[in-house]
């Protein structure tokens, strides 16, 4: 099967910038394609907030991280974190999508014995930098790992991506604090703020706004941008090279279950969820997938 | 100093020079620079832990997190990730607000991280019910893969200092507030994951860790005046437990108990017992506190107040000894 699109050892061959953003939406919409599979597969996961930030793993990938498999876990290497760890389909489906892993591996979420647990374990895939699914940790792990890498002269940069409801967890604005009194400019967190959690929208369940300037008031170099345009995506992250002295935080705002028409900014789609034959085909065709790709996607037998 | 600048100093009562923190401390600054790895993370308390000399003599690798000790306990473990080999600091009690960052950020994700816990127990005195911690072993050593280590005396503690920087593994280790009795020459040897019979008996044997066991020294010598031979095994590390030591103690002594500044359940006393259930099951007795909270006094009043004391371990090797008796008959 080929649920990867093989973008390996392409990476430094995106060269043609006008061909470049399309390049990473294909591999976002890749993304989304093999998230819904595998969370068919599993007979659970969480679909909704696995789509919504598939442009930012696409970009993050594309344009942040190495790809070249002798260097994935080079001492100099960027990190990302994935903090809201749920999105764990999204994550493995970008590693395959981006030749990380073996292409069957992401459909493999959740089953026994399998690499692609539940939520990223660093113990059985290093990809994942650290083990996360329980929110606001992995955010003050990479504070960790900046100011580690800080210490030790080591210029990589580190990314982590956080969901909206994670912000509610105090460790969030413990770390936030942290992290600027530390002036980690080497630090980038990315909100993927698609507005809804669990149980129902943000602003019933405990509001976050106004969002923006409680990260500017934390002393954050405080961006917003569309979460689903890679371009303004990538842009966002030249940016936070040059802040200063301060880390960064980008405030993408995007759409829960972004691609899949019957699940968009629907807070039903956030949990883990079963998926039937009909709505994951239904769901792969609202994201164009084309027929053959949907039977391979579906019929595979794990 | 004028009388004006007197009354202005307030006079610190944190730090006291044989407390485990203390030596803790110093033992860490003296050997820091064979470790070039290692950082220290503090939570705005590093005067009470013992790791302010850390401070003064490796300024550089000391990162202040503030009060924020859940951002501290994972941030560790990323810190880890790149390398280094961080050493956390804070009271015991604040360390369990943290549990879930050490359990999913440094054990499930296999980080070389040293918890450091000062303030653990009755032993912190008039702080009180709420500062004194009576559940970290018992939730520390519920983490898969976390080694749980409690020394008795200052020799012992700056031996166990070196053993877990040299340790390659998430360990949680208790120091403590108070004045230690030092019961340790330094021919002392300390191994992680291994006990010491202190002295030989053969009616009980009294497994003790951290300030209990000083008191079960003397318990030992009340009950040999009172014609009672008592086996004393101090047991600094109590996950993994030294199973075979234990085994030999239930065997050739037949009843033990155990004494720990720690609630009853889940520390020293459960691992005994669950060791002992699956190799060599005897009577246990349990010296510990009973499932309460403490409260304010000073650490030998409380010690008296909860039953911690000499008295009331030699009462329980008498009861063991009375049930192992029964038992036989």
């Amino acid at each position: 099967m080929n649920a990867g699109l093989q973008l390996s050892h392409l990476s430094s061959s995106f060269a043609p910038e006008d061909e470049f953003v399309p390049r990473l939406e294909s591999c976002a919409r890749n993304i989304r394609r093999v998230s819904v599979a595998a969370i068919f597969h599993a007979t659970s996961g969480h679909p909704g907030g696995s789509l919504s930030c598939a442009d930012l793993l696409a970009a993050l990938y594309g344009s942040e991280l190495k790809l070249n498999p002798d260097e994935l876990l080079s001492p100099d290497r960027n990190r990302f974190v994935l903090s809201k760890g749920h999105a764990a389909p999204a994550l493995y489906a970008t590693w395959s999508t981006f030749g990380l892993i073996e292409p069957q591996v992401a459909l493999t979420l959740r089953k026994l014995n399998s690499r692609a647990q539940g939520h990223p374990h660093v113990v059985d895939m290093p990809l994942a930098e650290t083990s996360t699914g329980s929110l606001g940790q992995g955010f003050s792990v990479a504070i960790g790992m900046a100011l580690g890498l800080r210490h030790q002269r080591n210029e990589a940069r580190v990314y982590t991506i956080l969901g909206d409801g994670e912000l509610q967890e105090g460790e969030v604005w413990e770390g936030a604090m942290c992290a600027a009194h530390h002036k980690l400019s080497n630090l980038c967190a990315i909100v993927d703020y698609n507005k809804l959690q669990s149980d129902d929208r943000n602003a019933a369940i405990m509001g976050l706004e106004p969002l923006a300037q409680k990260w500017r008031a934390f002393g954050w170099n405080t961006l917003e941008i569309s979460g689903h345009d890679i371009a303004s995506i990538i842009a966002a992250f030249g940016e936070a090279r040059g802040a200063g002295n301060r880390p960064t935080v980008v405030i993408a705002h995007t759409v829960k279950g972004k691609g899949v028409a019957y699940m968009e900014d629907q807070p039903l789609w956030h949990g883990s969820v079963k998926l039937t034959r009909e709505q994951a085909e239904t769901a792969l065709l609202s994201l164009g997938t084309p027929v053959a790709q949907i039977k391979e996607l579906l019929d595979v037998s794990r | 100093m004028s009388a004006a600048e007197k009354l202005a100093a307030p006079q610190l009562i944190a730090s006291s020079g044989d407390s485990l923190r203390e030596a803790f401390g110093k033992e860490l600054s003296a050997i820091a620079d064979n470790y070039p790895n290692v950082v220290v993370l503090d939570a705005d308390i590093a005067g009470g832990t013992g790791v302010h000399h850390f401070r003064k003599s490796h300024p550089d690798r000391f990162f202040q997190f503030g009060i924020a000790e859940q951002n501290m306990m994972a941030a560790a473990g990323g810190m880890a990730a790149t390398g280094l080999i961080p050493i956390v600091t804070t009271f015991a009690v604040f360390c369990l607000r943290a549990v879930e960052q050490a359990r999913l950020s440094i054990a499930y994700s296999q980080r070389n991280v040293k918890i450091v816990a000062s303030h653990p127990g009755l032993d912190v005195g008039p702080d009180g019910g709420s500062a004194q911690a009576l559940e970290d072993i018992a939730a520390f050593r519920a983490i898969p893969g976390m080694t749980v280590i409690s020394p008795a005396d200052a020799e012992e503690m700056r031996q166990a200092t070196r053993a877990i920087l040299d340790f390659d593994g998430p360990v949680y280790m208790r120091t403590g507030r108070s004045a230690s009795r030092p019961l340790f020459g330094a021919d002392h040897r300390f191994e992680i994951g291994k006990g010491q019979t202190l002295r030989d008996g053969k009616d009980v044997t009294l497994v003790a860790c951290g300030v209990e066991v000083a008191r079960a020294i003397d318990a030992a010598s009340l009950l040999a005046s009172q014609g009672i031979s008592a086996r004393v095994i101090n047991m600094p590390t109590i996950k993994p437990i030294d199973a075979p030591l234990l085994e030999k103690a239930s065997r050739e002594t037949g009843c033990i108990v155990t004494a720990e500044d720690h609630n009853m359940f889940g520390g020293l006393g459960g691992a005994v017992a669950e060791s002992l259930a699956q190799s060599t099951p005897c009577p246990i007795e349990f010296v510990a506190v009973r499932d309460v909270f403490g409260q304010s006094g000073e650490p030998e009043e409380l010690a008296e107040h909860y039953h911690l004391t000499p008295p009331y371990i030699a009462e329980a090797a008498r009861r063991a000894i009375a049930r192992k008796k029964a038992q036989r008959s």
